[in-house]
């Protein structure tokens, strides 16, 4: 056989595994676990950038420690995540874990974040059962049913009563089209029809000519953040922004990372989210210029603010046990906290662990000649109805 | 039968039989694993994942570089697998070693229902064949979210490998060193069946189909019974990836699954058993390195990687590599008699 | 229903458009290309880029999403392809998956992962009212050029000399070297017309796909494969007649029986496979 083969690639391995861990004691590493190839890439580069601003405007060292952000790929495999995961705390001394795409890379992560007793600080995955599954788990991105429910509520006010919705066949779909539809129909409301697509790859054209065969006052629609321009383009080719129905989502589908070069189809689309990077407040206009200089041509969306935020938590945690990096430590610090985040007043709601936070009610409008998500009316501090609903 | 047939037939037993023993190269490397996840017990993990994938790529190595079968869809064995053990677990049966047998044998039996659809027509169409069969399992998976958990995934808890060792994390040693001897057992199957009557008469077929015929081997059932097993083999790799990360979701049918194990097949070498795991080793260590600078573009690098191996010529590599040292284990035809 | 058709027939015809390229590296030059998709996202982004960029008008950059690729696919089969013409399937799959690998993140360095979106011109929105059936006008734009695409390269294909001799070359490229065809120059022309036609595809294909991203060459492999693997070898006619019935079926399939939307065309495929391994549109014993 090929001994040289054998024991070329037995040295490599060698050399890999017996990489030098470092051990100091007052460095606290934080282990940022995105997917940064795949079709998820935009959430990790938008994740890993919001993350590095708030290292790079607020200093590395809080309480008398320094922060060193280890970013990881996962691809997307949920085993790779929990690979990854362990492999931060085991050989890094990992002290924290951020990020999770999707949900579940951010359940793959649930148990060694039990066992180990490090905080998952999850800033994107969205599907509302997750904080549930460990008591380490804390959450700054968003629910889906956060986001959804409220859109409902809006509609109802709206005199809008006949409703189709359309969401991708997929965990955070399902809950989007269930929180939507049960607040909706309990308020009077009437949901004609529900409609799922698959969400790899779909053409809407069969689905949008239900929606207009159906010919409802309005579509409401949840779309994994990336399919929205295609909709969008559909939507308005097939005429039904001219037939009167009215376009409701909630924000992923006019995402600020794509909404610049969606075109005119999108005006006038309203959504219910809970970042828009024209939000008006000093917060975020000091985040977003600080954002669009380190990262010139990228405009920060809801990715970037839930992982600004997710470090935000983390160093606030950090002064609160002065520099202590205990898990139960941190969890019971990060518990209640509240802050000014730029998409407005936040907090981590102490027996969920999950964000409680405004959501915005917005319309795509243009602002200096580009398309943005702009804020008409606020639902003051919702937590999540769907853990509100078990209590 | 003439004296002179039953003289030739003990000498191939015999030398059959000597290929068979494992020599002191092949001992020492397969102490390296366990060598080094005990001295290492914070990299087990990353072991495990390289145990695993091998395991992944010698099922390949089954079907490809010895039955000759390309596929662009082995990820489908791998989600079969992976998907009975973990719903197998999430339903209560969460023994480890019962998961594993089951979750194999239902990979294998769906290798050799699938079997005959691979063996009909040219390379072209098994690659199409294979990458369909896997993309349908995957839809059939995201459809049926009752038992599979859909999109969201499936997590379940996995119970101790015979009632003692946990394999989660403050379990990992076990873990691994469960991966690795699963592995080793297979492998141990495997290098015994593609040193016995069967395995040469697969690689006969696969050299040439009708040779084989002529000389009176099944060509058909051949590559039905070589592709079953691959099957099973990749049946347990997903069992494993199941039960040692305790979550099994859609991507395990992905196409990137089943590239990514060409890679590393290619990568060691088809055809001697040893290629998947060397493979594995190399393409895992290189992506946590290149990944580990720079996260989002170290495919690039593993994809340059790639073109060179293919542009240089893989034979001629495997030549240049094979002057070395001569290679005991794969026996071209006209060397079978020393 | 009529809608419904003509939905079909215009997504059959963005299938088509997305793997007319294939149809001629792979299913006449018989090389698995997969790597296909990444001259489909060249040709995409250079009408994005041109637009959105420098106001190029959308069909002044066509000739050039078609003309780029094309060169690029030439420089590429001189240097990589060429060596493999006669090489195993499986070394074929290798270098391509390869290039597909290099090209994503390199796109991604160069361009942002941000989706480029294609803004059409005011006279191809819309919709146009016919006989009570309304038709979205690029959907119409597209069956028109789609149509002309597939009769102008089966008549160049396959009645021209350039198209016999490739046909000869392909199946045996010694002989057809003895009679004096020049196989190299042949080949080598077949492939920039096929990664051209594969830039054009992406350019027409953009908009209707949300944008041009550097995943797609991964976002749409396996469609590309699966319109050419029906159609069969020989020729464009089955690529067209392959992807006109999958997109019929597969729009039908979505518009009755939502439930099971994503399964046809992966059912279809495998059965067609399974029926005629040489592909639904193949020449007898081919």
């Amino acid at each position: 056989m090929m001994p040289s083969r054998w024991i070329s690639s037995a040295a490599f391995v060698a050399a890999l595994i017996a990489a030098p861990a470092f051990a100091d004691d007052n460095v606290v590493t934080v282990g940022l676990i995105l997917p940064m190839t795949g079709q998820q890439a935009s959430t990790g580069k938008q994740e890993q950038a919001g993350a590095n601003l708030y290292i790079q405007t607020h200093g590395d060292k809080v309480a008398g420690k320094t922060i060193s952000l280890v970013v990881k790929d996962d691809t997307g495999a949920p085993d790779v995540t929990k690979r990854l995961a362990q492999d931060l705390i085991a050989n890094d001394n990992a002290k924290a874990l951020m990020g999770f795409g999707l949900t579940p890379l951010a359940l793959a992560v649930a148990p060694v974040a039990t066992e180990a007793k490090v905080p998952e600080i999850v800033t994107a995955a969205a599907t509302a059962m997750i904080t549930e599954k460990s008591p380490y788990i804390v959450r700054t991105s968003f629910t889906l049913p956060q986001a959804a429910a409220p859109m409902a509520e809006w509609c109802l006010k709206n005199n809008i009563h006949k409703v189709v919705t359309l969401v991708a066949d997929y965990g955070p779909g399902n809950d989007a089209e269930k929180w939507f539809s049960d607040v909706f129909e309990k308020g009077g409301g009437q949901v004609i029809e529900k409609i799922r697509t698959p969400l790899k790859s779909p053409d809407f054209a069969p689905f949008l000519q239900r929606v207009k065969d159906d010919a409802p006052e309005a579509l409401f629609v949840f779309l994994p953040s990336g399919q929205g321009a295609e909709f969008m383009k559909q939507f308005a080719e097939r005429g039904l922004d001219k037939s009167g129905v009215r376009l409701i989502a909630t924000g992923d589908v006019t995402d600020d990372d794509q909404l610049a070069g969606m075109g005119d189809a999108a005006l006038g689309v309203v959504t219910t989210h809970h970042y828009s990077a024209n939000h008006d407040s000093p917060e975020n206009k000091a985040f977003v210029e600080a954002f669009e200089k380190a990262n010139p041509g990228m405009r920060p969306n809801f990715m970037a603010v839930a992982a600004y935020d997710g470090m935000a938590l983390l160093y606030q945690a950090l002064e609160k046990t002065k520099g202590a990096t205990d898990g139960d430590a941190l969890i019971a610090a990060m518990k209640g906290l509240s802050w000014v985040s730029p998409r407005g007043p936040v907090a981590i709601d102490p027996d969920t662990r999950d964000i409680v936070q405004n959501i915005y009610v917005r319309k795509v409008d243009k602002v200096d000649g580009a398309l943005f998500n702009v804020e008409f009316d606020t639902i003051p501090n919702v937590k999540d109805p769907y853990k509100a609903s078990k209590n | 039968m003439s004296a002179f047939a039953s003289d030739e037939a003990a000498r191939v037993s015999r030398h059959l039989l000597r290929r068979r023993r494992w020599r002191p190269l092949e001992i020492a490397a397969w102490l390296a694993p366990p060598a080094l996840i005990l001295i290492f017990p914070s990299r087990a993990l990353l072991i495990n994942e390289i145990l695993i994938l091998g395991l992944f790529a010698l099922s390949l190595d089954l079907a490809l570089g010895f039955g000759g079968l390309v596929s662009l869809g082995h990820a489908a064995f791998l989600g079969i697998g992976a998907y009975t053990a973990g719903i197998l677990a999430s339903r209560g049966v969460n023994d480890p070693l019962l998961g594993l047998l089951i979750a194999s044998a239902l990979a294998g039996l769906a290798g050799l229902v699938t079997a005959p659809l691979v063996l009909r027509g040219a390379d072209l169409t098994r690659l199409m064949v294979t990458l369909g069969v896997s993309l349908l399992l995957g839809e059939l998976a995201n459809r049926n979210a009752w038992i599979t958990g859909g999109a969201d995934g499936l997590d379940f808890t996995v119970g101790r490998l015979f009632g003692v060792f946990a394999l989660d994390f403050t379990g990992r040693r076990a873990a691994a060193l469960y991966s690795f001897v699963v592995l080793f057992v297979l492998f141990a199957l495997a290098r015994r069946v593609m040193r016995s009557s069967f395995g040469q008469s697969v690689q006969a077929v696969r050299q040439s189909r009708l040779r084989a015929g002529a000389l009176g081997v099944p060509a058909n059932r051949r590559l039905i019974a070589i592709y079953g097993l691959a099957a099973a083999y990749a049946g347990a790799a997903g069992a494993l990836i199941a039960e040692t990360t305790q979550i099994v979701s859609l991507d395990i049918f992905d196409f990137h699954r089943s590239a990514d194990v060409l890679l590393m097949l290619i990568i060691g070498g088809p055809g001697y058993l040893y290629g998947g795991l060397i493979g594995a080793a190399i393409f895992v260590g290189l992506r946590d390195l290149i990944s580990g600078a720079t996260p989002e573009y170290w495919e690039f690098w593993i994809g340059l990687l790639l073109v060179a191996l293919v542009s240089v010529g893989r034979e001629r590599v495997e030549a240049a590599l094979a002057r070395f040292a001569r290679r005991p284990y794969l026996t071209r035809p006209g060397e079978a008699a020393p | 229903m009529l809608t419904i058709l003509f939905d079909g027939v215009a997504y059959g015809m963005l299938l088509f458009v997305l793997a007319c390229g294939l149809a001629v590296t792979l299913g006449l030059m018989n090389f698995v290309n997969l790597a296909h998709g990444v001259f489909a996202m060249g040709g995409g982004y250079i009408t994005a880029l041109l637009m959105n960029r420098a106001g190029v008008p959308f069909l002044a950059t066509l000739p050039l999403a078609f003309l780029i690729p094309a060169l690029a696919g030439l420089v590429l089969e001189r240097l990589l392809y060429r060596w493999l013409y006669g090489a195993s399937q499986l070394d074929q799959v290798l270098l391509t998956i390869g290039l597909v690998l290099m090209a994503v993140p390199a796109f991604d360095y160069f361009l942002t992962d941000q989706a480029q979106q294609i803004h059409l011109p005011a006279y191809l929105e819309g919709r146009i009212e016919f006989h009570g059936v309304s038709l979205g006008a690029y959907r119409l734009f597209l069956i028109l050029v789609c149509g002309l695409i597939a009769a102008l390269l089966q008549i160049f294909l396959v009645s021209t000399r350039f198209g016999a001799q490739l046909r000869a070359a392909v199946d045996d490229p010694r002989v057809a070297a003895g009679l004096g065809v020049d196989v190299e120059r042949l080949f080598a022309v077949a492939f920039a017309t096929g990664s051209g036609l594969a830039g054009l595809g992406g350019a027409l294909a953009a908009d209707v796909v949300g944008g041009v991203d550097p995943n797609f060459p991964i976002k749409f492999m396996v469609s590309f494969l699966i319109v050419v693997a029906i159609g069969g070898s020989r020729g464009i006619a089955g690529a067209f007649f392959g992807a006109l019935l999958l997109g019929v079926l597969d729009v039908a399939g979505k518009y009755y029986f939502p439930s099971i939307g994503a399964f046809i065309i992966y059912a279809v495929m495998v059965t067609t496979l399974i029926l005629r391994p040489q592909g639904l549109f193949a020449k007898g014993g081919a």
